[in-house]
């Protein structure tokens, strides 16, 4: 590498360095104060672009048309991050945390069919940027002007946030507000305003990134997903909240990413997610993140405090319908409860770790989708028996669970949460890329049920019993004495250890548990499509079991089957009858959580004053 | 009081559930799985209208067999697992006679091993990869579009013609990248030994950062780069690397670049001089084709795309079937399908008894930009066929053993 390569390199990964900074700020302020994980955030990002992209044509302004747009853009947005706080999240602000999470997710649905009705699905490319479209030699190579006018913009924008926390009132609630909320609010603080204007702020920033993409990248429908990750993944290595961390993270993910071109091409994967693994192994709150204020306990608000109990007469029913039905019911239908069962283990398994033990991870398919590969690999290469590959997918997703929850257990909340999901995408990328074994992306095929399993009826039945006996066995640990010490490792970890409770051994010995049965649940799935790909392992689902759980209610296990046949029921009937089902079906879980703050069985539960 | 509720919305579950569609006998159903949402919805939007089309031609003319044709659309939403489903609800409850579409290849490879195991019919209409009618091929299945190896071959004859010795790569991290890219090169060399790769580039797909990309390709200092990168990738690339002079240095070959799906987008932006395969709707003389494109625009005020010829060969290929098996019954419709002659706006196209590749070929030329449309082309073009291209019956059996 010469000296001229590493200096050019360096630009180009600082120029990407900067827009990330710009949408991961905004992420990261969002959530330090409000403790919303909010998954539209990439949306707003497009949106800013999509409307960057029109207003640029429309304004009658010459040159400057492109720069007012990327403002007015960046306004928009802002305006819209208003609405949404004021309509749609301060409604559910009493929820447990993480029912924001299921809205932001709702509007990600809408927001998606929304461009894609206004504006068309075709791809499409933006103006370049006036008096900046050219290349600047440098070096000996032409460097874009464009991106060296964002690296120039980065650093003004950090300053002007750094004014605005550390010189003005408000910022300096903000900061207060990130380190402890309730006592800002103790101290007569409008909690509201403040939410309200953050979320203002962080949608402008990442508006603004939007926009400044436009230039640069090709503005496709799919531009919101792409983002999101990847600013997350900024954020938390930074460190939430703070906006610092949020810059030095983007610059050492941009750099990172510039120069893994050069030295491991194929490792593009994989590249960011191991760097977000090793920094939250050896820093648990990030580079410049903070521990986590907990002295008052709160931990139980994720899962709500209150039990839930479904009467044993429901269960026996349900159980009765389930085992009497399918003989009379159509062919597809069959099909389509078999894939119900497969996701009520798959979230009922998560429940384990999000309920009972106040761990959301947001990489549980990577024991859905390794239980999958596990028992498709077996029948691949060891020709091993329908029934053994079926007993031992679970296994294979056990064991790596026992090798990443070592690790993840050491971390809290959010961190746990992204080291889960980097891990998840760490196993992505080792099924999609290695071909030789696991058939890349081109998938497994041939995974079907033995012979004498192969009719939908019988085939229904194995799932039954493989994922009722799952289901029993979760309710058993959640009530047996190891699901009781691990509620109270939940709720009150510190006095938890007091009482001579080893926490981190219980939450790892829970991971292990979801880990099989969501083994289980992607080795049932599996057998029924016939098939096995990497997207069994991606981020979309690992998205959906979390749905499932906060749409059924996180209080109890029994949300978990009863949100996944909802969900999946929706899914199925939304999809066949609209071509529009993100609209449909992100405005039907917007009334939902709207309706059912805490869940559908959430009802049951005593109300909380409203 | 709350066991009740609980009942109530169990209730609710089950009889939307119970609520069937009531299937009609009358017409001939077609189950059309297609990744219509997400990635796959630039390319899959114009296939429809496309498909749209083609069946409302065939009903005017009195449908098939006397009965209508009728097309149930379902979005897989770029998920293998999704569209299996998809092909079970269509097959178990609306009872088509057979399925097609797919776009993207492993929804298609999924699709076709559950057509395998049913035994439905399933035509593949634009998954690329060659696994479908090869090492992972059987009875029931066919597919429309050439394939990677095919489109590889193409330009590499071309390609090896040139003077280029040096070559890089960039395509996404996909089984499609690889292949294009590998069938490509190994005809390459085949032809010219002399050939080195000083580089190869697998980027994420969808996610493309191409400056770090372009310096790269640049600092090898390669004669000519094969580019196989998909969608919104290619158009980000393109931006930079007119920025940063790679064109201008560097000869290129893009496989499907001189389609409409990614050339239009580019506007005059489009780089000049390349080497691809794509489809110059805009310059085939043949006038059943000249009438397609007319009534395609006339219907949907958008010029036709490869995916819109794709599905209009597609169908008029299933309804060529049903008529010579005089059934929609799938065993007829398997053998109707075997070696199958189709006339097409593009010329008649065969599907081979041996792998159930189609004939259908692709159009190798050069981009420039069409000052007057605003817009990329292909000049000094050629159509290869797709019978000049494809394996022997005797290399199709070892593929399809070996695999």
């Amino acid at each position: 590498m010469t000296p001229a390569l590493i200096l050019i390199q360096l630009l180009s990964g600082l120029a990407h360095a900067m827009v990330l900074f710009l949408i991961a700020s905004g992420l990261s302020l969002i959530f330090g104060v409000t403790r919303i994980v909010n998954f539209a955030h990439g949306s707003f990002y497009m949106l800013a672009a999509y409307l960057t992209y029109s207003l640029a044509t429309a304004l009658p302004l010459g040159r400057g048309s492109f720069y007012v747009a990327v403002i007015l853009a960046a306004l928009a947005v802002a305006v819209l991050g208003i609405v949404v706080e004021v309509v749609l999240l301060r409604r559910v602000y009493r929820a447990p945390e993480l029912y924001q999470l299921l809205l932001t997710f709702a509007l990600v649905l809408v927001i998606a069919d929304v461009v894609a009705f206004v504006w068309g699905t075709e791809n499409k490319t933006g103006p370049a940027a006036p008096g900046l479209a050219g290349a600047v030699p440098i070096a000996g190579q032409l460097f874009p002007s464009y991106d060296l006018a964002l690296i120039a913009l980065g650093p003004i924008v950090a300053a002007a946030l750094w004014w605005l926390f550390y010189r003005t009132r408000w910022g300096i609630l903000i900061r207060a507000a990130t380190q402890d909320r309730e006592m800002v609010a103790a101290l007569g603080v409008d909690q509201a305003v403040l939410f309200t204007s953050v979320f203002a702020l962080g949608s402008f920033l990442t508006g603004l990134g939007g926009g400044l993409q436009v230039p640069r990248q090709a503005l496709t429908t799919v531009m919101d997903t792409t983002v999101i990750t990847e600013a997350f993944v900024v954020v938390v290595v930074g460190g939430m909240g703070s906006v610092a961390g949020a810059f030095l993270a983007a610059v050492l993910i941009g750099v990172i990413d510039a120069f893994g071109v050069l030295v491991l091409p194929r490792a593009s994967l994989v590249l960011i997610f191991v760097v977000m693994a090793v920094v939250l192994i050896v820093r648990p709150w990030g580079l410049l993140g903070r521990p986590e204020i907990d002295a008052r306990g709160a931990g139980g608000d994720t899962a709500g405090g209150e039990e839930i109990r479904v009467p044993r007469g429901v269960i026996a029913a349900v159980v009765a319908v389930l085992a009497l039905l399918p003989p009379v019911l159509p062919t597809f239908y069959v099909w389509v409860l078999i894939e119900v069962l497969a996701f009520a283990l798959f979230a009922g398994s998560l429940h384990l770790l999000m309920g009972a033990g106040g761990m959301v991870s947001f990489g549980h398919a990577a024991a859905f989708g390794l239980g999958a590969y596990g028992a498709a690999l077996l029948m691949r290469w060891a020709s091993a028996p329908m029934l053994l590959a079926f007993a031992a997918g679970p296994v294979v997703a056990a064991a790596a669970a026992a090798l990443t929850g070592f690790f993840c257990v050491r971390l809290t909340r959010i961190y746990f949460a992204m080291l889960t999901l980097a891990f998840a995408q760490i196993a992505f990328a080792i099924v999609h890329q290695w071909y030789d074994v696991t058939g890349g992306d081109n998938g497994l095929l041939g995974v079907w049920p033995a012979r004498w399993l192969a009719s939908p009826v019988r085939y229904y039945y194995l799932a039954l019993l493989a994922c009722g006996a799952g289901m029993a066995a979760l309710s058993l640990i959640e009530r047996a004495p190891f699901g009781l010490t691990l509620r109270a490792a939940r709720d009150h970890a510190a006095r938890a250890e007091a009482s001579g409770v080893h926490v981190r051994l219980h939450q790892w010995v829970a991971v292990v548990i979801a880990g099989f049965f969501g083994g289980l649940a992607g080795t049932t799935f599996a057998f029924l499509k016939g098939s096995v790909f990497p997207n069994y392992v991606s981020i979309p689902m690992s998205v959906e079991p979390l749905v499932m759980v906060l749409l059924g209610g996180v209080q109890t296990l029994a949300g978990a089957p009863l949100g996944a046949a909802v969900f999946k029921t929706l899914d199925t009937l939304v999809t066949q009858y609209t071509q529009y089902w993100q609209l449909v079906l992100g405005a039907i879980l917007m009334v939902l959580v709207v309706a059912f703050p805490r869940g559908i069985l959430g009802v049951m539960g005593p109300r909380r004053r409203a | 009081m709350r066991g009740s509720r609980w009942l109530g919305w169990l209730a609710v579950v089950l009889t939307a559930m119970a609520a069937l569609p009531a299937g009609a006998q009358a017409p001939i159903k077609i189950g059309d799985v297609n990744t219509y949402s997400g990635i796959g919805a630039p390319f899959t939007g114009p296939y429809r209208a496309a498909v749209e089309m083609t069946v409302d031609e065939v009903n005017a003319k009195g449908g098939l067999l006397g009965r209508k044709v009728e097309v149930i659309f379902r979005d897989d939403k770029g998920q293998p697992a999704e569209a299996v489903k998809h092909a079970q609800e269509l097959v178990a409850s609306e009872k088509v006679a057979l399925i097609t579409g797919t776009f993207l290849s492993n929804v298609g490879l999924a699709v076709s091993d559950w057509a395998k195991q049913n035994a439905t019919l399933f035509v593949a209409a634009e998954p690329l990869t060659e696994a479908i009618t090869w090492s992972k091929g059987h009875d029931h299945v066919f597919r429309v579009r050439p394939n990677t190896y095919e489109q590889g071959r193409m330009l590499a004859d071309k390609a090896g013609k040139m003077k280029h010795v040096k070559w890089s790569t960039i395509g996404p991290n996909y089984e499609y990248g690889k292949r294009a890219w590998e069938t490509f090169r190994d005809r390459l060399k085949e032809l010219k030994p002399e050939v080195q790769v000083v580089g190869e580039h697998w980027p994420t797909l969808g996610k493309l950062e191409p400056g770090p990309f372009v310096t790269a390709i640049l600092n090898e200092n390669p004669d000519a780069l094969y580019v196989s990168l998909f969608g919104s990738d290619w158009l980000a690339f393109v931006r930079e690397a007119q920025k940063r002079g790679l064109f201008q240095k560097t000869f290129v070959v893009g496989i499907l670049l001189g389609e409409p799906e990614y050339i239009d987008p580019l506007k005059t932006e489009a780089p000049e001089g390349m080497l691809v395969t794509g489809y110059p709707w805009y310059d085939i003389q043949a006038p059943a084709h000249k009438d397609f494109v007319t009534r395609f625009m006339k219907r949907t005020d958008k010029n036709p795309v490869l995916g819109s010829l794709v599905g209009h060969v597609t169908y008029l290929a299933i309804f060529e079937a049903i008529r010579k098996a005089g059934s929609s019954d799938t065993e007829k419709l398997v053998a109707a399908f075997r070696g199958l002659k189709v006339e097409t706006p593009i010329g008649p196209i065969t599907f081979r008894a041996s792998d159930g590749q189609s004939t259908m070929g692709a159009w190798v030329g050069t981009t420039k930009v069409d000052a007057k449309r605003g817009v990329g082309i292909m000049v000094n073009h050629e159509y290869v066929s797709g019978e000049s291209v494809l394996p022997s019956d005797e290399q199709v059996k070892k593929l399809r053993t070996g695999g």
